[in-house]
């Protein structure tokens, strides 16, 4: 129970608010993770009132603040609720799984030093908005957590969508799809429910998921 | 009585031969970084991976440094405290990152970017790493742009630049808002694509903790598993700290919650000179501190300065809603102050200005340390679609924050601590002044003078890991003996681990009552107090005095709730808050030793009539170099600056 919440908190500085009221009671505080508290870094997130990272729609948790949960005045705070994610301790989870997808193919192979000049590299105005709308993902892990199988196509048809926009991306876009899809099967199957998109913080759009499968096809297609 | 009271002044040892030597090679600063290349020693390609570099921090320098070798070759042990090299603070950078590249028909060339960077730093960088940072530039914006950040294009295809940070020029390449977010993401998939082809370790949610010396050079870490409490010995050929600034040193600054600055404050207890640690940024568009649980501030592009008139009541404390308040008592005293520049005037001198209107009372919002950036005439002028359209993301991003809406009643800004241009001192190889001990990025210093340019800080954090540092560390290594690396037996080894663990048992064995958090809070007080966007010398020896207090009390009272053989989070602040409250003493020191007004370094003393910082050049044309011995005692060594291709002169 907090008597001093005020409506500019956010649901972080609540969290901050009761850790000092616990340390003051000579209890731990609640271990939970924060860093840029601007929405940009993906550290954030916790299940509130079973939302991923809170009541405010594509909102993440360092953002969302109490002014806007209306008449919610209990809130029921748990970590990031995924069989891919690891409690690691209270509201803390191990998102490593997220890392192994990108690690797998989400990377461009262009070695310092080795790039041609970018102004000769075309890329056209619109495509480039498009792989920067795909870029967007803070990789906070919520659309895995929203969706009720587990799935990461969200998460990982961005990363398809945004490379294979780009000139060097597509160099690499067979394979790429292949071993991105692979990894996949740590986290649940799709069935687009369209979960993750209502609390993507970074507002991705439902093709991301369209793009894991269309890459896997082409891919499939593709051969060798 | 508080005149009488007794005030130690801070005792400052100059070093007998205070004279140091950066490495840059005579001659010509244009050519020296192309000229120190072709004379760096090379490692062939079999003996590479019997080196072992240790990278900490996955930043834009950390992340590209760690990739950079790995592709080359080396074995590299990378280290970040987060649970994701993504999400390094780097990722928060909003505008953009410049380069020399001068495609545009502007005026625009690698002199003018010289040119400006030196002098927006107040003639207080080393003019040949200002070079190098500029060549490099070119090529910074190739590679990123391949590995994946998808910079604004033109309708033809080519890259998009803007304007930026008051450069007359157009060289800022940006990703919409997100330019350190698209960087970062790219930088941190090349690591991982090195982690896949096993050329780099990567270590997430471990913080280093220690620096091991051994016979005079760097060679390991003591690191902390922050899951497991568990204390491990990393050695290895080199380190490479890329840990970032130290903003966050005030409690309320535009950093991360978890940035800090033990990384290179241990460096710096185990030797690694700290230079100019009192030269901070402050943004004069942040948002202000509005409650007292508000937990950071955070920053508004500066591009609001364009439209939006900054003012305060001419009567101090009005209480008045700003609506209400009359055009004739309104002041606003940027327009008035600076006729030529107005609401555009650069960074340090907006902080300034409204510092002094904030603590003359003027300030406005709940807790009266605020000023209005107001959008009405701007609204009326051209119509609200217009304001929408360039500046709706960040309207909304104000009132997300503020609840208050932009449109209708003015924002509400103040100066917040933002960069660090201090650091660990380096040589022209980035090299510390312990061999083997290479920074890069925010955490070195060499770029950037007393003030750095806006989209200068990515720039330098990419400059340093793609290409400087990758270059000059197998220069080192070619020096050293490939294969075994330090025993983690070894005595200096055991003396770091007996070093880290005493203090984690001092501090979770405290019977204190205060959590570390408190302590941050109070020093960030002290700190915007007297070594905050003004100093002068009686207030900053308060301010020692008031931080030495305050770390015994620390010492004294601090509680850390849990064990510390598992996650906690409260010792992890406590380590950050002690080594705070040490380097936060030494930025005093430094600032009241330096006894010039430079860039954000405003001493009060030092203004000309109309407000401006003075230089003396004849006393500190230099950059100040600090030990601190192991009882805590400071002394300054420096580095006489020359500029040969930028005219020493007065910024204007």
């Amino acid at each position: 129970m907090l008597e001093d919440a005020t409506p500019e908190m956010s649901l972080l500085e609540l969290l901050d608010r009761l850790n000092d009221q616990l340390c003051e009671q000579g209890e731990e505080p609640i271990a939970f993770e924060s860093d840029c508290r601007e929405g940009v870094c993906g550290a954030c997130g916790v299940t509130v009132n079973g939302t991923p990272h809170g009541p405010v729609p594509n909102t993440p948790s360092c953002r969302q603040h109490l002014r806007a949960f209306g008449g919610i005045t209990k809130l029921r705070i748990e970590p990031l609720r995924s069989a891919a994610f690891p409690v690691v301790r209270d509201l803390v989870v191990d998102r490593s799984a997220l890392d192994r997808v990108i690690r797998a193919g989400g990377h461009v192979d262009v070695m310092a030093g080795t790039a041609p000049d970018a102004d000769d590299m075309l890329i056209g105005h619109a495509d480039a908005e498009v792989a920067l709308d795909f870029a967007a993902c803070i990789g906070c892990g919520a659309c895995v957590a929203a969706c009720p199988n587990g799935a990461a196509h969200l998460f990982a048809g961005a990363k398809l969508a945004h490379l294979a926009m780009l000139p060097h991306g597509k160099v690499e876009r067979t394979r790429r799809a292949r071993a991105v899809v692979e990894t996949l099967d740590e986290f649940g199957p799709c069935s687009s429910y369209g979960e993750c998109v209502e609390v993507c913080p970074a507002g991705l759009p439902l093709t991301a998921v369209a793009a894991v499968h269309r890459e896997g096809l082409r891919a499939i297609f593709k051969g060798k | 009585m508080n005149a009488f009271r007794f005030r130690p002044r801070p005792k400052v040892t100059v070093a007998e031969s205070p004279v140091l030597q950066a490495g840059v090679p005579a001659g010509d600063p244009r050519t020296a970084w192309r000229r120190r290349c072709a004379e760096y020693r090379l490692v062939s390609p079999a003996n590479r991976k019997k080196y072992t570099v240790i990278v900490v921090g996955t930043g834009l320098a950390g992340s590209g440094v760690a990739a950079a070798l790995g592709e080359l070759g080396y074995r590299v042990e990378c280290f970040t405290f987060h649970d994701a090299p993504r999400r390094a603070h780097s990722v928060a950078a909003q505008g953009g990152i410049n380069a020399a590249r001068a495609r545009k028909v502007d005026g625009d060339s690698l002199e003018r970017f010289v040119k400006d960077t030196v002098k927006g730093g107040d003639f207080r960088s080393r003019e040949a790493d200002v070079w190098r940072l500029g060549e490099e530039s070119i090529r910074v914006i190739d590679h990123m742009s391949a590995i994946g950040a998808p910079f604004a294009r033109e309708y033809g295809g080519q890259l998009a630049t803007r304007s930026f940070g008051g450069v007359q020029v157009s060289r800022t390449y940006y990703t919409r808002g997100q330019t350190g977010q698209q960087l970062q993401i790219a930088g941190a998939q090349a690591l991982l694509k090195q982690v896949e082809r096993g050329t780099v370790t990567l270590h997430t949610r471990t913080e280093m903790l220690d620096l091991i010396v051994a016979d005079g050079r760097a060679q390991g870490i003591v690191v902390r598993d922050l899951v497991t409490g568990e204390l491990q010995v990393v050695t290895g050929h080199a380190v490479v700290l890329a840990t970032g600034g130290y903003g966050s040193v005030y409690f309320h600054s535009t950093l991360a919650m978890n940035s800090n600055a033990t990384a290179t404050w241990r460096a710096h207890r185990r030797g690694a000179l700290f230079a100019s640690p009192s030269f901070i940024q402050f943004h004069p568009t942040a948002l202000p501190i509005s409650s007292k649980w508000q937990s950071k501030t955070t920053l508004m592009s500066e591009s609001l300065r364009n439209d939006g008139r900054i003012w305060v009541p001419v009567k101090a404390g009005d209480e008045r809603a700003p609506g209400d308040i009359p055009e004739a008592e309104r002041d606003y005293y940027l327009e008035r102050r600076y006729p030529a520049f107005g609401n555009l005037t650069p960074r340090d001198i907006a902080s300034r200005a409204a510092r002094t209107e904030i603590d003359a009372g003027r300030g406005v919002g709940p807790l009266k340390n605020s000023v209005y950036l107001d959008f009405r005439d701007a609204i009326s002028r051209l119509g609200k679609a217009v304001i929408a359209e360039r500046y709706g993301n960040l309207f909304e991003m104000y009132h997300d924050a503020t609840g208050e809406d932009p449109y209708e009643v003015p924002m509400r800004i103040a100066p917040g601590a933002h960069f660090t241009m201090g650091g660990l001192w380096s040589d022209f190889d980035q090299m510390t002044s312990i061999p083997g001990l290479f920074v890069g990025g925010e955490a070195g210093n060499n770029y950037h003078g007393a003030n750095r340019l806006g989209a200068n800080s990515l720039l330098s954090a990419c400059v340093d890991g793609w290409f400087t540092l990758p270059l000059a560390i197998p220069n080192y290594l070619a020096g050293v003996t490939p294969g075994p690396v330090l025993e983690s037996s070894a005595p200096e080894a055991k003396e770091a681990l007996e070093n880290v663990k005493r203090r984690i048992s001092k501090l979770v064995g405290n019977k204190g009552r205060q959590r570390p958090t408190t302590f941050h809070r109070r020093l960030g007080e002290i700190l915007y107090r007297y070594c905050g966007v003004m100093r002068d010398a009686e207030g900053l020896e308060q301010g020692f005095q008031e931080v030495r207090e305050l770390r015994e009390e620390f010492w004294r009272d601090v509680r850390v709730a849990g064990a510390a053989d598992r996650l906690n989070q409260e010792l992890e602040r406590a380590g950050r808050v002690a080594d705070f409250l040490e380097l936060a003493e030494l930025m005093i020191v430094d600032a009241l030793d330096r006894d010039e007004s430079c860039g954000a370094h405003f001493r009060v003393e030092h203004a000309s009539a109309d407000g401006e910082a003075e230089r003396d050049d004849a006393r500190w044309c230099s950059v100040s170099a600090w030990q601190t011995d192991a009882d805590g005692n400071h002394r300054r060594l420096s580095e006489g600056l020359r500029f040969e291709s930028v005219q020493l002169q007065v910024r204007n």
